[in-house]
């Protein structure tokens, strides 16, 4: 639904994209992680018809983002990063105004119906000027589905909401990308690992790393970690842990705590924990202790280690 | 069509919450009343001494062009500079419309306004109808307000072009209100300067094109192409800006 390939964008002599490459398929919601200024919201820009590349090329939705660039429009929903409002409207106003431009018939019950599928179907006659953020934020999410898009792009779409809101818009946003194709970018890593079946970790205009959440965790650090916590007497603990082949890096935390690090295409931890029961230990807690989505994001984002990633394509 | 009108519709709804636009439609009507109270006493008194001739609505119509050069660029001004500031151009140039219907829709819209306002001053011509006998000159009535709709759809058209140039109102306001000006009236003046070459200058005085001609009660089709160019201009400048927008 979405084929970048080898984007770029100058602006004056400053070059915001530097030939990137990914796709999106349908059925997939693909978040787009960067820090300020790498490039997302141009590439956003362009994949929405708001402003052409400088070269390189993208089929969104089946139809060339710059030849048929009317047809991209027709079928994709973008909420930009300033939600784009007209305050002296009513939320229905605005929402009709926008079925309108779109030739959806019905318009006013389209309106209603996209209003109650953000929570604001009882606030359709209040001026989107004495909203909230999160209610403007929510006005905004509801003009990018009005149309109901083959491929929605959205620009930071939980920014200023509540933490219901946010949970709430994360449903709606799993919700469309079931069937449809969803590119969104965030700030907040969290959420990406939670709604997003892909990553783009995008750096100074280029694509430092792609993948699932979890590959980028394990591929990056190309092993992993794990605690292990018994209740009581932990003597010989590590030695236990140690016997089981293919556990390295055993480090005693406390009197009750070992972790210890396994690769991570040999997951050995329910031999450990077997030898470990098995060794009279009371077991009360294995988990992983992988990388964070933050400290990967910032593993990679860092002027000094961009482009290091093992799961790097640019 | 069915964009244009969209956005036509939507910019004629709001000029009715705004308070810039009963602003403009009160001061013109009220001064265009004045003007209209001012003909019929002079007429009046006119008749009353036996040297008067039956009064026209020319007088108003002259004056009702010269207003518009201060009421149109009022209501051009937020028409693209505010989508620009406020950001709502993002939403517009990112749906499935063309560049030049969003400008002709922003067109339309004021116009249509302002053709509410004519169309609320016929209300002179009208009322002076039953004070002359055997009645006015509805043609010549009929020639000068098509001069006003032409001059204003022309002032209107390059307060669009201009609107789109600026993220400033204010900025986008006192360059039309110049560029009105200075078409009405002051572009004559190198004309006059001029040994030779002027006519140039002469022929883009807008206010030549009404007062000699549908202020006089001529219609002709050089003075309605001279108008009709404006409005191009104008929109084209609109859509050049916008696409312009699009490649910075």
């Amino acid at each position: 639904m979405i084929q970048v390939n080898g984007l770029i964008k100058d602006y004056g002599a400053r070059r915001a994209l530097n030939s990137i490459t990914f796709d999106a398929n349908q059925g997939e919601i693909v978040g787009f992680l960067g820090p300020n200024g790498a490039g997302k919201t141009t590439t956003m820009r362009i994949l929405s018809g708001y402003m052409p590349p400088t070269d390189g090329s993208a089929i969104v939705a089946g139809y060339d983002i710059v030849e048929e660039s009317l047809e991209v429009r027709r079928r994709v929903g973008y909420l930009p990063e300033t939600v784009p409002l007209y305050t002296d409207m009513t939320a229905l106003e605005y929402l009709k105004f926008m079925a309108e431009l779109r030739h959806i018939p019905n318009a006013q019950d389209r309106a209603y119906e996209t209003l109650e599928q953000v929570n604001l179907g009882d606030r359709a006659k209040s001026y989107i000027g004495n909203f909230s953020k999160g209610m403007r934020q929510r006005v905004g999410l509801a003009q990018a589905l009005i149309h109901r898009p083959e491929v929605l792009i959205l620009d930071e779409p939980t920014i200023g909401l509540d933490p219901a809101q946010v949970v709430e818009i994360r449903n709606v946003i799993k919700e469309i990308g079931k069937d449809r194709t969803v590119l969104l970018s965030t700030h907040i890593l969290t959420e990406a690992q939670q709604i997003c079946d892909r990553v783009l970790i995008i750096n100074k205009g280029a694509i430092v790393a792609e993948d699932t959440p979890e590959n980028l965790q394990s591929r990056l650090v190309g092993s992993q970690r794990a605690i292990l916590r018994v209740r009581g007497d932990s003597d010989g603990l590590d030695a236990t842990i140690k016997k089981v082949k293919g556990t390295r890096g055993i480090e005693v935390k406390d009197a009750e705590t070992v972790e210890f690090e396994f690769s991570s295409g040999q997951d050995v931890r329910p031999q450990v924990a077997k030898a470990v029961v098995q060794a009279g230990y009371e077991l009360t807690e294995l988990r992983p202790v992988g990388m964070s989505l933050e400290e990967i994001f910032l593993e990679l984002t860092q002027d000094n280690s961009a482009g290091k990633g093992q799961g790097s394509k640019s | 069509m069915r964009n244009i009108w969209t956005i036509a519709k939507k910019e004629y709804d709001h000029y009715f919450i705004t308070p810039i636009a009963y602003i403009v439609a009160f001061v013109i009507l009220l001064i265009l009343g004045f003007l209209f109270t001012a003909v019929i006493q002079g007429a009046t008194q006119g008749a009353l001494y036996g040297y008067g001739t039956a009064p026209d609505i020319t007088v108003v119509n002259w004056w009702f062009a010269f207003l518009l050069m201060f009421g149109t660029p009022a209501l051009t001004m937020r028409l693209i500079a505010d989508e620009t500031k406020t950001g709502t151009i993002e939403l517009l140039l990112t749906a499935p419309i063309r560049d030049y219907e969003l400008i002709i829709g922003k067109w339309l819209g004021s116009f249509l306004f302002i053709l509410t306002i004519i169309v609320a001053s016929l209300v002179y011509p009208i009322v002076l109808n039953k004070f002359v006998t055997p009645g006015i000159d509805w043609k010549l009535v009929l020639s000068s307000y098509l001069g006003v709709v032409l001059v204003a759809a022309s002032f209107l058209s390059l307060g669009v072009g201009i609107s789109a140039l600026f993220s400033n109102q204010i900025a986008a306001f006192f360059i039309s209100l110049v560029t009105c000006l200075g078409l009405f009236f002051l572009i004559g003046i190198p004309a006059n300067l001029m040994p030779a070459g002027g006519d140039f200058f002469n022929y883009m005085v807008m206010r030549t094109h009404f007062d000699n001609a549908f202020n006089a009660g001529k219609i002709d089709l050089s003075n309605i192409i001279y108008f009709v160019s404006l409005i191009a201009l104008g929109l084209f400048t609109g859509t050049v800006a916008v696409e312009a927008r699009r490649w910075n």
